[in-house]
């Protein structure tokens, strides 16, 4: 077991790991963040995706060592206060889910495109937003949100 | 899914990797992981140590190096998608980085990764033929550079011995270059992907996922040397390939594929 130390939504956390062990494995079983969702677990569908460093990931195919001194942000690391962040705002009023199992993913990933892109156009958006996947067929509204999310300044 | 048990070191060096993957001739190396832990996962590879490289911050770079851009090993696709050198002296690399994968593998995964994984899928290592790119590596011995054309020996094979490690890629700057890839779905790997470039004059053309390696289009470019237009070259495509039958594809509809991809390349080129 090694010891791995990061910074997880601003909070220093600690926690010994198998060399093995896959970041969302770390953050939902030893850290206890459910929010971030196994899909696929082959690296396709997104629903894991959490931002390292920023930067949006796919959390089933880091090693929990690779993350070891960088600062993730998972779903629940998103809002400050009381309020929904931008991102989740624009899915919840453009009714950008349905059954919401995709839906961290597809937030976290946005936050990332509109980190580098803060006014996507519409196909920038479908581009990159390949790596997630929605089996609800939600994409147009989730494609609304996050153009609704660019216009509010996310 | 969660890989077979592994020793894990994390790299301090090139040196120190490179004395790390003498311990045991299982041992392998790890950069961004993108191709390496899905595969660990499935246990289609089951390294006893994996020695990772992703800190060498020193190993990601992009410089112009006079007639060549030298590319550090470990710049992640993100990194060379934006990068400035590449999209003004070599924007095929900049714009094939752009098609790998999806924003999130992107992000973590790197173009010497990419090249040293060898899948004969990937759209990078099929570019880097294209552009007769030098692979710089380096083992217990120092340094050796290995030409793009004997680089990939076998799927997933590469000239690499053992204990040496790919530290940079080394590309002329070109200015006339273009890839393409057919997918059935968005993030797929390609089923056929081309490649085309204008290299000191000469138009160089290979393929992806046309044969257990990427390959050059030889018969294609002894047709354009001799003359041919685009149309009339891309009829050769399939020559001296051995595409797989898999399941985005038969082998045949891949030399199909191969010849609507190469005309195309070559009409945009």
């Amino acid at each position: 077991m090694t010891n791995v130390v990061l910074t997880v939504n601003g909070e220093r956390r600690e926690a010994d790991v198998e060399p093995r062990q896959l970041l969302v494995y770390l953050l939902r079983d030893q850290l206890g963040l459910k929010g971030t969702n196994v899909g696929c677990d082959t690296s396709s569908c997104g629903a894991c995706t959490v931002l390292l460093d920023g930067e949006s990931v796919k959390s089933c195919t880091v090693l929990a060592l690779q993350a070891d001194g960088t600062d993730v942000t998972t779903i629940e690391g998103l809002a400050t206060g009381d309020g929904l962040h931008p991102v989740q705002q624009a899915f919840h009023e453009q009714h950008a889910l349905q059954c919401g199992f995709c839906t961290p993913g597809f937030v976290l990933a946005t936050v990332s495109l509109l980190r580098e892109s803060p006014r996507p156009s519409e196909e920038e958006i479908r581009h990159a937003l390949e790596g997630n996947l929605c089996r609800c067929t939600g994409y147009h509204n989730i494609v609304r949100a996050v153009e609704a999310a660019a216009e509010a300044g996310a | 899914m969660i890989p077979a048990a592994f020793t894990y070191h994390r790299a301090a060096s090139v040196d120190d990797a490179i004395e790390a993957l003498g311990q045991d001739e299982d041992a392998k190396v790890l950069a961004g992981g993108h191709s390496l832990i899905p595969a660990l996962k499935l246990r289609i590879a089951r390294p006893s140590v994996l020695v990772d490289v992703g800190r060498l911050d020193d190993l990601r770079y992009v410089r112009d190096d006079g007639d060549r851009i030298a590319i550090g090993a470990l710049s992640r696709h993100s990194g060379l998608v934006a990068d400035a050198v590449l999209r003004r002296d070599c924007p095929v690399v900049a714009r094939t980085a752009a098609l790998v994968g999806d924003p999130q593998v992107r992000h973590r995964g790197t173009i010497g990764g990419s090249v040293a994984h060898a899948d004969p899928a990937s759209d990078l290592p099929t570019v880097l033929l294209a552009l007769d790119a030098d692979l710089v590596a380096r083992g217990p011995d120092g340094e050796r550079t290995i030409a793009a054309a004997s680089f990939f020996t076998g799927p997933f094979e590469t000239a690499l011995a053992p204990r040496e490690v790919l530290v940079e890629i080394r590309v002329p700057k070109v200015e006339r270059g273009v890839y393409l890839k057919h997918t059935r779905r968005a993030q797929d790997w390609a089923t056929v992907g081309v490649a085309a470039a204008v290299v000191d004059g000469a138009t160089h053309v290979s393929f992806a996922s046309m044969a257990p390696t990427p390959i050059r289009a030889r018969a294609v470019e002894e047709a354009l040397a001799n003359g041919a237009g685009a149309a009339e070259a891309a009829g050769h495509a399939g020559e001296g390939t051995d595409p797989p039958s898999d399941v985005t594809g038969s082998a045949q509809y891949r030399a199909h594929l191969a010849h609507v991809y190469v005309r195309r390349a070559l009409e945009q080129l």
